[in-house]
């Protein structure tokens, strides 16, 4: 795929040029960005501007910002509104994803005012006086302007196994689970895994290719913890590596960013602290 | 991190990749005992240090040469080198993509590493058993 990096590539990889000796902190020549188009509002009662990144694989330009300037009087409240209505009645050509709109299916993740979060759960207002910047999920592919490519996050979704593994006969009903223990799962099972936190991890930046990142690791924990599942030690062998987990430096950008409000930073020193406790 | 579209291998197979190195947690757990270790040895370093500012050779040398002294040092100079290196393990590992680069400059900082721990013990004992 012939996707452009984002933020601080550290490699091109379509030219696969890797010379320095540490990462790379300026993006490569065909992904700088330009100066776009500019949509004036008129007549606008209330107006706000919205800069969005535009990238389009097919026209061979460099990526560019564009500039919308939408009338906030005739529009919903949050940014995802904002991008439907600029979408509907401005600029047919921009492109993203989006589904539920009421922040559960994870669709609309995006860089807004500098902050991984889902647009449909993002109000307008709450970003602060100037210009409302969006941009894809930071230092993934991009397949077309707010559209990052998410293959590799979703196989490292389906390489942890993410389903209960059992070795007992499966009983006549349900797997029982005690209130305590389903407790538990609390502040994991709410994960929608639209990426905000694993694309704001500086270490899933560098080595995103062998670190499985905060949203995975916190879905993995989710089934560690889970008194049902039967295969702790196999889950906990398969995350035993200075790449898939040690990764983590504690940056907590992931709690930060989550827009669900959850700690993947907790789970995963949990996922550490058991690595120990059956060693130590 | 892009797929390359000539790639015919599942995404699956690239994020399995080798599968688990089965190491990892003995690293994470040394470098956090040898963190706390350093705290305390660190302390009674500076202030050693601190209570022979003005003392004169043969004094400073007679301090080290304390079995006691002698002996904290010997384990202040090895913590710190073996933490030191486990250190700089991780930052090679997170920045240096380059792989020929990368596993020259993590067997070079254990080489170095144990140079340093070597030559440090080596004086201290000089010192200590008046050699």
């Amino acid at each position: 795929m012939n996707g452009r990096f984002l933020t601080f590539a550290f490699k091109d990889e379509r030219t696969n040029t890797v010379e320095a000796i540490v990462a790379e902190f300026t993006l490569p020549k065909n992904s700088k960005i330009q100066p776009g188009k500019h949509f004036p509002a008129k007549d606008a009662k209330k107006p706000r501007t919205f800069r969005i990144y535009r990238w389009n694989p097919d026209d061979g330009q460099n990526p560019r910002i564009d500039t919308y300037e939408v009338d906030m009087a005739a529009c919903g409240p949050m940014v995802l509104d904002a991008l439907l209505k600029i979408k509907n009645e401005i600029d047919p050509t921009l492109t993203l994803r989006r589904s539920c709109r009421e922040g559960i299916c994870g669709s609309c993740a995006m860089n807004i005012d500098g902050t991984n979060t889902l647009a449909c759960i993002c109000a307008v207002d709450s970003v602060a006086k100037g210009d409302v910047k969006i941009y894809p999920l930071p230092h993934m592919p991009v397949v077309k302007d707010l559209v990052p490519d998410l293959t590799h996050f979703y196989a490292q979704f389906a390489s942890i196994k993410p389903w209960m593994r059992t070795q007992s006969a499966a009983p006549d009903r349900e797997r029982l689970q005690s209130p305590e223990d389903r407790k538990k799962l609390d502040g994991l099972y709410e994960c929608i895994l639209c990426a905000c936190c694993s694309t704001s991890c500086p270490s899933y930046w560098w080595n995103g290719d062998r670190y499985l990142g905060p949203a995975i690791l916190l879905q993995a924990y989710r089934w560690i913890v889970d008194s049902r599942d039967e295969d702790t030690g196999a889950r906990l062998d398969d995350l035993e590596d200075p790449f898939k987990l040690y990764r983590c430096h504690t940056i907590m950008n992931c709690a930060r960013t989550c827009p669900k409000g959850l700690n993947p930073a907790k789970a995963i020193a949990e996922i550490k602290k058991l690595m120990v406790e059956r060693r130590v | 991190m892009s797929t390359n579209a000539k790639d015919l291998r599942h995404p699956l197979k690239r994020a399995r990749g080798f599968g688990s190195a089965q190491s990892g947690v003995g690293h994470w757990w040394t470098q956090r005992v040898s963190a706390a270790a350093l705290v305390l040895l660190s302390l009674w370093f500076v202030f050693t240090v601190l209570s022979l500012l003005h003392a004169d050779y043969s004094t400073a040398k007679a301090a080290v040469a304390k079995p006691w002294n002698a002996l904290l040092l010997i384990l202040f100079v090895v913590t710190m080198f073996w933490h030191a290196v486990l250190g700089l393990q991780v930052v090679i590992e997170d920045y240096v993509h380059t792989r020929w680069k990368e596993v020259v400059l993590l067997v070079a900082i254990k080489f170095l590493a144990v140079l340093g721990a070597l030559a440090g013990v080596l004086a201290v004992l000089r010192i200590a058993l008046g050699v």
